[in-house]
C-alpha cells in the first residue's frame, strides 16, 4: 500500500477526541495571533515589567471580544436591536456553508476511494461555466430553468472529474497532477469564455471578463424573504449529504468504491475493475462539486467573474479532512467553516484581521491531518492502523 | 557460548507477547523453538536481538547480564540472526555483502576487499559452505543466499545464531544441506536457536525442543517425541495430523490449460509453456519452491494476469477463458483462495460480514438492486461464522483484528460458499494455526468429494502429500512433471530442483 493511502486512512480514522483537540488547539494558537499584535495590547508593552497583569488582562479581553464577535457574526447577534439583524448571522452561516458542504462531500468521496481530488477548483469552474451558460443564454420557464442549469453544472463538473479518472485509468497519470493542471485550464477557459462576446461576455460589456447575471427564472429561490440571503442551497446541501450517506454506506456501488479505497488488490481479485472504479469515483466526486458550482452560479444576482469560485474547491479539501470524509462530519465541518466565513467581517470591524480565521482554519486541518503531531502534544495512544 | 533468558516478559499495550520466559541454551546446542504463528517466538528473538526492550527479565551470556540497546549491541556480544527475509543487497558480491556495515579499510580509508574475500573464504572452507566470495548475490540460488547470511553472522563472531524459519524458501535437498551446516556449526561450539513450525525438521536436527504457546513456555520435549505429541503440545489439545480421504473418483475434465505462458511484473517469462488438466473430483497439487511461477500461474487462472498472447489456452468446462475479465472468471465458476490473504483475499478494515461479500456485490443474495441487502448479509455472515468456526465476537469485527487462522477461515468460507466448479487454493494454510489447518484441509477434501475440481498450490511438501491426488512440480516456470501422489519425497525433492522424474 502506498504511503499516501496509509496516511489518508489514518486521517480518516480520526477519533472525535483528536478532532476536538485539534479545534481547541487551533483556537488557542489563533488567540495568540489576535492578542500579541493587537494595538491595545501593544500599548501595554511599555509598562509590561511594572504592570504585567495589565497586559494579560487586555490580551484576554481582546481575545474574548474577538471570539464574541465571531459568535455575533456567525450565530446570533446579541447586540442587535431588531430580529432581522439578530438572526441574520446564522442564516449567513448556513448560506456560506452550503457550497462548502457540497464540495466537501465531493472531495470526501474521493478520499474514501483512495483518490486525492485536489481539482475541486477546476471542476467547480467547469460546472460554473455550464450553469452560467444555461442561466444567461437560455430562456426557460421559472423553476425548470434552474433545474436545467443545475443539472448541466453537475454534468459539466462530473465529466471533468471523469476525464481525470479516465486519464488515470488509461495512462496511470496521478490524479493530483492531472487535477492541478485541470485547475489552470478551467480557470483560463472560463475567463476566455467570459471575455468572448459570442460566448459568455455580458451584453454590451466592455473589456472586463464578466457575464450577465443569471436569469431570474434560474436563480435559487430564497427561503426567508428578501431580508435574508439564505436560499435553497442549504437544503440541497443537506440532501446531497443524505445521498452521499446512502451511496457510501448503503449502496453496492459505494461498497465497491470503499473496497477499492482500502485494498485495490483485493478488489481486483474480487472481480472489480479498479480502473473503471477510478473513473466513476472521480466523476461522482466532481458531480458533488458541480452542485457547489450551481450554488455559486445561481445564487448570484449580479454578473459573474471568475473569482466566483471563491476558493471553495480548496476549502472543500479542508472540510473533507475535518469531517473525516463521513456525511455527518462533512456537514458539521462545512457549518464550522461557513461560520468562520460569516463571522470574519464582524471580527474585522473589531480590528481583528480576518486572515486570523484563515490561519485557525488551516491549523485545525493541519492538526487533524498530522495525527502523530496532535498525539504527541496531548499524549494520546496511537490509533491502530492495520 | 551459553545463553540464558530469565523471566523475559514483553507486553504490547494490554497484549502480553512473552510472559516470564526462561530458556537456557548450552554452548554447541541446537535448540528448536516450536510454536504456532503468533505464539511469541519472533517477539522473544527480537528481544534477544535488541530490537525490542523487554518489560521484565534479563538476558545472560556465559553468566553475565547483558543490556542490549539495539541490534548493534547484540551483534557485538556475539548474537547473530538470519531473518526469514534475507537482508542482502542483490547487486553486491558475497564479500561486499558480508562486510557491509563492518567494512575492513586499508590505510587510506578505502574498502579492503582482499580482507573481506579472505574472511568469506575462511568461513566457507571451515564449514564446507562452498560459497564463491566474488559471486553476485542476485545470481545465487536462495539456499546459497541463506548461507551468505550465515557467513555474515559468523564473520562477526556470532556465538549464538538465531535462524528464523530458515527452511521456508528451501527445497528439501537444500533443507538437508542446511541441517548439515547447523550440525557442523554446533560441533564447533556455536549455539543455535532454530525457529520453525515444521515438525519433521525439528525432529531431525534439534537437541532439545522448547514449545511456546500464547507467549508462555508450555514445555520441553525431546526430538524423539512423535509428531502428533509435538503438535498437541504446540496447540494445547489432541491433534490429528492425518487427513482422512477416500480414493479419488475423477470425473470429466473441468479445467484444461494448454501451452500457457505468463509474464511477471518485470516482463520475465514466469510461467513457461505449461499444460495440465484437472478433473472433477480430484485435487491436483502444484508443488515447488516458492517463486517458481506458481503465483503467476494462479493469477493467470483467475484472469488477474493475462496469459501471453498466442501462447495457449485456458478453458473451464470447454469454454475458453482467455482475455475475459476477473469477474467473468469468477462468474464462470472459479473459487480463489489467494496465497497472500492480506493483500488479495481480505479488506482488513472491512467487517467480517463485509468481507464475505467481496466478490458478491453485483448480485443476489448480497445485493438487492443497487442496495446492499443487509438482512441477507447478516444472515449469511452468521451462518458462515458458525459453519467455519470463525472465532470472533461479532460479524462486525474488522477482519484485520482476527488471527491469521481466522482470517483464512473467512476467505475459505467465502470461496467455498459460492457454487464453483473449480477451487484454486494457493498456500491455503500459510501462517495458519494447526487447529485451523486441520479444518481447512478437511474442507478442501470435502470440496473434492462433492465433485469439484481443486488445484492446491503449496510450497509445503507435507501439505501436498497429505491432500493431493496428483502432483505437478513446477521449477523455473515449467512443469517438470506430473506424478502420482504416492511418489517419494526424495523424487519430489529432486523434481523441485529441476530434475525430471
Amino acid at each position: 500500500m502506498s504511503e499516501t493511502n496509509k496516511l489518508l486512512k489514518e486521517i480518516m480514522s480520526g477519533s472525535p477526541l483528536r478532532i476536538a483537540l485539534s479545534v481547541l488547539l487551533g483556537f488557542v494558537i489563533g488567540s495568540i495571533f489576535m492578542a500579541v499584535f493587537n494595538e491595545n495590547v501593544v500599548a501595554t508593552y511599555e509598562t509590561f515589567f511594572s504592570y504585567p497583569g495589565l497586559t494579560f488582562q487586555v490580551a484576554i479581553q481582546t481575545v474574548v471580544d474577538g471570539y464574541v464577535a465571531l459568535f455575533n457574526g456567525s450565530i446570533i447577534n446579541l447586540s442587535a436591536d431588531n430580529p432581522v439583524s439578530m438572526f441574520r448571522p446564522i442564516t449567513e452561516t448556513l448560506r456560506l456553508a452550503a457550497p462548502l458542504i457540497m464540495a466537501g462531500l465531493g472531495v470526501a468521496l474521493g478520499f474514501r476511494v483512495g483518490l486525492f481530488n485536489v481539482g475541486g477548483t477546476g471542476q467547480l469552474i467547469m460546472g460554473l461555466l455550464g450553469a452560467t451558460w444555461v442561466s444567461t443564454r437560455f430562456d426557460l420557464p421559472y423553476g425548470l430553468h434552474m433545474i436545467v442549469a443545475l443539472v448541466v453544472a453537475v454534468i459539466f463538473a462530473g465529466a471533468t472529474g471523469g476525464l481525470v479518472g479516465y486519464l488515470k485509468a488509461k495512462t496511470g497519470a496521478h490524479e493530483v497532477i492531472v487535477t492541478i493542471m485541470m485547475n489552470y485550464i478551467a480557470i483560463d477557459l472560463f475567463t476566455f469564455f467570459l471575455r468572448t462576446p459570442s460566448l459568455l461576455l455580458e451584453n454590451g460589456g466592455g473589456g472586463n471578463p464578466k457575464s450577465d447575471p443569471p436569469a431570474l427564472t434560474a436563480q435559487f429561490p430564497r427561503l426567508l424573504g428578501d431580508s435574508f440571503g439564505l436560499n435553497i442551497g442549504i437544503i440541497l446541501a443537506i440532501l446531497a449529504a443524505v445521498v452521499y450517506w446512502w451511496l457510501m454506506e448503503r449502496s453496492a456501488i459505494g461498497y465497491r468504491f470503499r473496497m477499492v479505497g482500502h485494498n485495490a488488490d483485493a478488489a481486483r481479485a474480487s472481480g472489480i475493475s479498479v480502473e473503471r472504479t477510478y473513473v466513476w469515483a472521480l466523476a461522482a466526486s466532481a458531480a458533488f462539486i458541480g452542485l457547489a458550482a450551481a450554488n455559486q452560479g445561481l445564487s448570484a444576482t449580479s454578473g459573474l467573474t471568475s473569482s466566483i469560485h471563491a476558493n471553495i474547491g480548496f476549502d472543500a479539501i479542508t472540510v473533507a479532512l475535518l469531517g473525516g470524509s463521513r456525511a455527518r462530519g462533512v456537514v458539521i465541518a462545512g457549518l464550522v467553516f461557513g461560520a468562520f466565513k460569516a463571522g470574519s467581517p464582524t471580527m474585522q470591524i473589531l480590528g481583528v484581521s480576518p486572515e486570523v480565521l484563515g490561519i485557525i482554519q488551516a491549523l485545525i486541518v493541519l492538526f487533524v491531518a498530522a495525527p502523530p503531531l496532535i498525539r504527541a502534544i496531548f499524549k494520546l495512544p496511537k490509533a491502530e492502523v492495520k | 557460548m551459553k545463553l540464558e533468558l530469565r523471566g523475559i516478559t514483553k507486553r504490547f499495550g494490554s497484549l502480553v507477547a512473552n510472559e516470564n520466559i526462561n530458556l537456557v541454551v548450552e554452548s554447541g546446542e541446537i535448540r528448536s523453538l516450536l510454536g504456532e504463528n503468533g505464539a511469541g517466538k519472533s517477539t522473544l528473538m527480537n528481544v534477544l536481538y535488541g530490537l525490542y526492550q523487554a518489560d521484565g527479565g534479563e538476558i545472560l551470556l556465559d553468566g553475565k547480564v547483558q543490556a542490549f540497546k539495539g541490534p548493534g549491541d547484540a551483534m557485538a556480544a556475539g548474537i547473530g540472526m538470519v531473518h526469514q527475509h534475507f537482508m542482502l543487497i542483490p547487486v553486491f558480491t558475497v564479500a561486499e555483502n558480508v562486510v557491509l556495515g563492518n567494512e575492513p579499510v586499508n590505510s587510506i580509508g578505502g574498502l579492503d576487499l582482499e580482507t573481506a574475500r579472505a574472511r568469506v573464504k575462511e568461513i566457507s572452507d571451515r564449514f564446507g559452505f562452498n560459497v564463491d566470495p566474488d559471486a553476485l548475490v542476485e545470481d545465487l540460488p536462495v539456499g546459497v543466499q541463506q548461507r551468505v547470511e550465515i557467513i555474515k553472522a559468523l564473520s562477526r563472531n556470532a556465538k549464538v545464531l538465531v535462524l528464523d524459519e530458515p527452511t521456508a524458501v528451501l527445497t528439501p535437498q537444500e533443507t538437508d544441506e542446511l541441517m548439515q551446516i547447523m550440525r557442523e556449526l554446533a560441533k564447533s561450539g556455536t549455539s543455535i536457536i532454530f525457529i520453525t513450525h515444521k515438525l519433521r525438521e525439528v525432529q531431525a536436527v534439534a537437541d532439545k525442543i522448547t514449545v511456546i504457546r500464547q507467549g508462555k513456555v508450555v514445555g520441553e520435549a525431546s526430538p524423539k517425541a512423535s509428531a502428533s505429541e509435538l503438535a498437541s503440545l504446540m496447540v494445547g489439545r489432541e491433534v490429528d495430523l492425518q487427513v482422512d480421504k477416500a480414493a479419488t473418483k475423477p470425473g470429466k475434465v473441468v479445467l484444461s490449460v494448454a501451452n500457457v505462458s505468463v509474464l511477471d511484473d518485470r516482463d520475465q517469462r514466469a510461467v513457461d509453456d505449461v499444460s495440465f488438466e484437472v478433473h472433477a473430483g480430484e485435487i491436483l497439487a502444484i508443488a515447488g519452491v516458492q517463486g517458481n511461477g506458481q503465483t503467476e500461474l494462479s493469477e493467470a487462472l483467475l484472469g488477474l494476469r493475462q496469459a501471453l498472447k498466442g501462447s495457449g489456452e485456458i478453458s473451464l468446462d470447454g469454454h475458453n477463458l482467455s482475455s475475459l475479465s476477473v469477474r467473468k472468471h469468477l462468474e464462470a465458476g472459479i473459487g480463489y483462495v489467494p496465497e497472500d490473504r492480506k493483500k488479495d483475499g481480505l479488506v482488513s478494515e472491512f467487517s467480517i460480514a463485509e468481507n464475505f461479500m467481496l466478490n458478491g456485490s453485483f448480485a443476489k443474495p448480497f445485493a438487492k438492486g443497487i442496495n446492499i441487502d443487509f438482512a441477507a448479509r447478516d444472515e449469511i455472515a452468521a451462518k458462515l461464522i458458525k459453519e467455519f468456526d470463525v472465532r470472533t465476537q461479532s460479524a462486525e469485527t474488522p477482519a484485520g483484528k482476527l488471527s491469521g487462522g481466522n482470517q483464512q477461515k473467512v476467505v475459505v468460507a467465502r470461496e467455498l460458499s459460492r457454487d464453483v466448479k473449480l477451487l484454486i487454493a494457493s498456500q491455503p494454510t500459510r501462517g495458519v494455526d494447526v487447529g485451523s489447518i486441520e479444518f481447512i484441509h478437511e474442507r478442501i477434501v470435502a470440496e473434492r468429494d462433492s465433485g469439484r475440481a481443486v488445484i492446491l498450490i503449496s510450497t509445503e511438501l507435507d501439505e501436498v502429500l497429505a491432500l493431493a491426488d496428483r502432483i505437478a512440480v513446477m521449477y523455473r516456470g515449467r512443469i517438470v512433471g506430473i506424478v502420482d501422489a504416492k511418489t517419494s519425497r526424495e523424487t519430489l525433492g529432486k523434481m523441485m530442483a529441476g530434475v525430471a522424474a
